[in-house]
């Protein structure tokens, strides 16, 4: 019963909410060029089809890139930290700079150093930028926080580092990372976006420079459609890693097992 | 010659906490010898150096008789969560490279002596407080260790279980002719399962006392059992004064 509540009550709240609006435009005569109604949203986004699906799949491709590259290097620098102290206290700061200095200030940058003709690795490695910092901070956290008894007793039964690290570190570390992922997966989007719109319309193909181009000619419903595209994209990278969450955790993870309850 | 010998043992801790000094005591092979003391005594830390877990400031940790395969048992279970209870069980092999199907064969074995059979593939989550206790004997078994080092074991269970998981372990003692170094703060516990009591004095630690027990002890509540915890508690009050 909870579940259809859940699905039921957003929805329900969505079809008020257009409904309203298509009103209110209908009502007040506001112009398309300022708020479009949602059914000239639709409409656009239907006309627009297969333009926007194109952007989507560039836009698209760029996050995942970006989000595996993320994921390879924060895992891979995790690991570094938790086997070198010393290499953690060296880059840890550094990390932390690339964290808190805003994308959209280096982003033309690495455009310049990448260059122009390779726009899609420079949107890439942007993206890459803003979705890294999540993953290698739950991948930390995660690896420290295995049971201090535990590695006591693989060490009393002579085992490796690397033994240690496969068999425990990176087992109690998985939920952590999971979370760290949820959060990246989000932020490789907006990174995405975002070297889109410092790229400008020259060059880039994705969505972001469809809002870009139809906010110049005043297509507010095709940037309303674009928009509603990049937030479904959004949604439905949270699920599809939610989802991945559920299905490795659920069996013991305290998170999963009160969720399915 | 004794299996164990730590000899004038001293260990400091890094925030300055002496936690023992002149700590000298010795277990024979097959011996079920327990390490009493009030809590913060300094004797799990005894465990720990006679494990090799940590290193002695001063003093010495030696195996007269050679470097025994030990069994090591934590007062929590100390399972991995993600794992299975014949996983965990398996774990020792899996760190020497056993190949899966003996150390599969192994760990059911061994979870079936602690009366685990059919539960190989619960995860501990799934499993009560004293089964997951019964996880961490065979994990500690399993790799058929000499020396088998015991830190309050049951502390955390009911009462019910923890006598029956005592008996159970006196039972393994028996059949397997471990040698045991069984830490408790229990009077009774120590009275029931040991053949050799060691009373440890509040931190530093070092031994107080050394009560020798009687062989037959059938039941908690035999007579000969009751006068040997008169003993124990008599002396754990000196060691304590």
């Amino acid at each position: 019963m909870r579940r259809v509540y859940d699905i039921a009550l957003p929805v329900l709240l969505a079809a008020l909410v257009l409904g309203i609006w298509e009103w209110a435009i209908f009502h007040w005569q506001v112009p398309h060029y300022v708020l479009p109604s949602p059914s000239a949203i639709g409409r656009a986004f239907c006309e627009n089809f297969s333009s926007l699906m194109e952007s989507l799949a560039s836009t698209l491709a760029v996050t995942l890139q970006a989000f595996a590259a993320a994921c390879l290097l924060g895992v891979a620098t995790a690991i570094g930290f938790s086997q070198s102290r010393l290499l953690e206290r060296t880059l840890y700061p550094y990390a932390v700079i690339l964290q808190v200095t805003p994308v959209v200030a280096i982003a033309p940058l690495i455009l310049i150093w990448v260059g122009f003709e390779r726009i899609n690795l420079a949107l890439v490695i942007i993206a890459t930028l803003v979705a890294f910092f999540p993953i290698l901070a739950g991948a930390t956290l995660g690896l420290k926080s295995a049971d201090f008894n535990l590695l006591d007793l693989a060490r009393l039964h002579g085992a490796s580092r690397a033994q240690i690290l496969w068999r425990i570190r990176l087992p109690t570390a998985l939920p952590y990372l999971l979370s760290g992922m949820k959060t990246a997966g989000g932020l490789a989007l907006i990174g995405a976006v975002v070297a889109e719109f410092v790229a400008g319309s020259g060059t880039a193909t994705g969505l972001a420079w469809r809002i870009v181009e139809s906010g110049n000619r005043l297509e507010i419903a095709t940037l309303f459609a674009a928009l509603a595209l990049l937030a479904a994209t959004g949604v439905l990278i949270f699920a599809a890693l939610s989802l991945l969450e559920w299905a490795l955790l659920r069996r013991w993870h305290e998170s999963a097992i009160s969720q399915a309850a | 010659m004794s299996l164990l010998s730590l000899s004038r043992v001293a260990k400091r801790f890094a925030n300055g906490t002496q936690a023992l000094r002149d700590l000298s005591f010795t277990v024979a092979p097959g011996e079920f010898v327990s390490l009493l003391g009030p809590s913060g005594c300094g004797k799990s830390t005894a465990l720990r150096l006679a494990a090799g877990l940590l290193m002695p400031d001063a003093g010495a940790v030696t195996f007269p008789l050679g470097k025994p395969e030990i069994g090591f048992v934590f007062q929590e279970p100390t399972l991995m969560p993600w794992a299975d209870a014949l996983t965990n069980a398996r774990l020792p092999l899996d760190l020497k490279h056993m190949p899966r199907r003996e150390a599969n064969a192994r760990a059911a074995a061994v979870l079936a002596r602690v009366g685990l059979a059919g539960f190989e593939r619960a995860l501990p989550r799934e499993l009560s407080g004293g089964m997951k206790m019964r996880v961490s004997l065979a994990r500690a078994l399993v790799a058929e260790p000499k020396l088998l080092l015991l830190d309050e074991p049951f502390a955390a269970l009911d009462e019910i279980t923890r006598n029956r998981l005592g008996d159970d372990l006196l039972q393994l003692w028996r059949e397997d002719g471990l040698t045991v170094l069984f830490v408790t703060h229990s009077v009774g516990e120590s009275s029931y399962l040991s053949q050799r009591v060691l009373v440890m004095t509040p931190r530093p630690g070092r031994i107080a006392a050394e009560i020798p027990l009687a062989q037959s002890r059938d039941d908690r509540l035999s007579p000969v059992t009751v006068e040997a915890q008169r003993g124990i508690s008599a002396a754990l009050n000196q060691a304590t004064a």
